[in-house]
């Protein structure tokens, strides 16, 4: 199979990180800041970075609606810590506004602010018995998860890492870690089943 | 496990910074305007740059029932400055929870000799440098993130331009160089031999760099980036101006498109016939004890 090309979007953010990451997967990381950028991916990730900043751009720059299509269209996206958010349904507590390809609800920096942000001894069960090294940064956690969403990994009983069909979200920052894994579980997702985590296969 | 407070979790914050802007304001209602614009964060101080340059005096920390009402009143982080060396001012700026912690030569000095020992911190620190050698014992002392100083409050973009070519141009000059060399240049940069080692390996420094000191247009934010800034500090600049939301909103957008002409001119002309940057200063004609960038080395 031919190297993926995985757009990293790149309005703000820790955007050389990801393409380093994916570069140790194998893929091919590329910079997505236009529309035009956005038709020639694979997937997308959406990178740690600040929130309202970022969904600021998105509409400033007319990026929303081609996102919103592409992932409807099967396109596979993942969002790290701010790109979490902004994938959410929505925020909790304050009115922001989001992208909607998540039917979840986050909290902004609900771990704390920067003295509380962590590397911690993560359990993902889909990644194998292995912890991974989580980096949380001044992290979201995931209040409500909605019925079509599968829960992959918990900090604290708090939600932390979850998927909707092709559609990833994680509070902490794997572009960060020398472990690939989760990096990789992604890249599995490109032609994988988009029906996991859907409600049509808990039946 | 679970660590708090590591190298990787205090440079990985100006990580996520990267690509931004980061605003100098001094009421709760300045850092909502900056983050409505789309700044990365505030710098939450008493005075801006100029308005301190103006006064003269001494500049301290700034109060903290101030500080906390920014911390209040925005969702992204927020900064604060302690005086070069003052590590009391940076234990209560650590201790009210702040995000970030300037260790400024904007503010008058305490200590000529030494700076703080970052490293004693859970809090990151960013500190100025107007060169590799500067940039890399802050580094060793603990600095997270690195701004190349430029002259605060002058709106003269001619010193942030000097220094960040000159910290770039020496990492250049490293990664050419053969390893023989390393220990010779490290006695010259009078940084640690391990730090100029990572240098010539990465071909950058090992933290986050950002510009600082003088921009105060759309056009200096590209021209910062295009030399390399990984994002851009705005003090003066912004509040200084004439409309602070129309060229905090331009600079952000022009940081972020910082390689397209045609962003900025869009925001350039954002800015409408009336708009106008600070008044600037011209460096060289400042007395020797007003330039800022000197203290601390």
């Amino acid at each position: 199979m031919a190297r993926p090309n995985v757009g990293v979007l790149a309005l703000q953010g820790d955007v050389a990180e990801h393409i380093a990451a994916l570069a140790r997967v194998d893929a091919e990381g590329i910079p997505v800041k236009t529309v035009a950028h956005l038709e020639r991916v694979d997937a997308l990730v959406i990178p740690g970075g600040e929130s309202t900043t970022v969904m600021k751009l998105i509409e400033r720059f007319g990026l929303a609606d081609t996102i919103r299509r592409r992932v409807a269209a099967g396109m596979a996206l993942w969002g790290t810590c701010m790109g979490l958010i902004v994938a959410a349904h929505d925020v909790a507590g304050v009115d922001q506004a989001t992208l909607d390809l998540l039917d979840v609800t986050v909290r902004r920096n609900a771990f704390g602010r920067q003295n509380e942000s962590a590397e911690v001894d993560l359990a993902i069960p889909a990644l194998g018995a292995a912890p991974f090294p989580a980096i949380f940064i001044r992290a979201p956690w995931i209040e409500r998860v909605g019925p079509g969403v599968q829960a992959l990994a918990k900090r604290d009983g708090h939600v932390v890492m979850v998927r909707q069909g092709r559609v990833l979200g994680t509070s902490f920052h794997p572009e960060l870690s020398a472990d690939g894994r989760v990096h990789r579980y992604f890249l599995s997702m490109l032609h994988g089943d988009q029906r996991i985590g859907k409600a049509s296969t808990a039946a | 496990m679970e660590q708090t407070g590591t190298l990787t979790v205090k440079r990985g914050l100006a990580q996520m910074l990267k690509g931004g802007v980061i605003m100098d304001v001094v009421t709760p209602e300045q850092a909502v305007v900056a983050q409505e614009a789309g700044a990365v964060a505030v710098m939450a101080l008493e005075r801006i740059p100029a308005d301190i340059r103006a006064d003269g005096g001494v500049a301290r920390m700034s109060n903290l029932e101030l500080v906390r009402s920014i911390m209040d009143a925005v969702t992204i982080p927020v900064m604060a400055k302690c005086r070069i060396g003052h590590f009391a001012e940076a234990q209560a700026l650590a201790q009210l929870g702040v995000d970030f912690i300037d260790e400024s030569e904007v503010l008058t000095p305490a200590d000529d000799a030494y700076q703080v020992d970052k490293h004693a911190f859970t809090t990151p620190f960013v500190c100025g440098a107007r060169n590799l050698g500067e940039a890399l014992r802050r580094i060793a002392e603990g600095a997270a993130m690195i701004r190349s100083k430029g002259e605060a409050g002058s709106g003269n973009i001619v010193e942030a331009v000097r220094h960040i070519r000159a910290i770039n141009d020496a990492i250049r000059s490293l990664t050419t160089a053969p390893r023989q060399e390393w220990v010779s240049r490290a006695r010259d940069l009078g940084a640690p031999l391990e730090l100029v080692a990572e240098v010539a390996e990465l071909g950058r420094l090992p933290v986050v760099m950002f510009c600082a000191g003088g921009v105060s247009t759309p056009a200096d934010a590209a021209l910062m980036m295009q030399l390399g800034a990984e994002g851009i500090f705005v003090g003066s600049g912004i509040f200084k101006s004439n409309n602070p939301r129309a060229f905090a909103k331009a600079i952000v957008d022009v940081t972020t498109h910082f390689n397209d002409p045609q962003m900025i001119v869009q925001a350039s002309l954002s800015l409408g016939r009336e708009g106008q940057a600070m008044a600037g200063l011209d460096v060289r004609k400042l007395p020797e004890s007003e330039l800022m960038a000197q203290r601390g080395n």
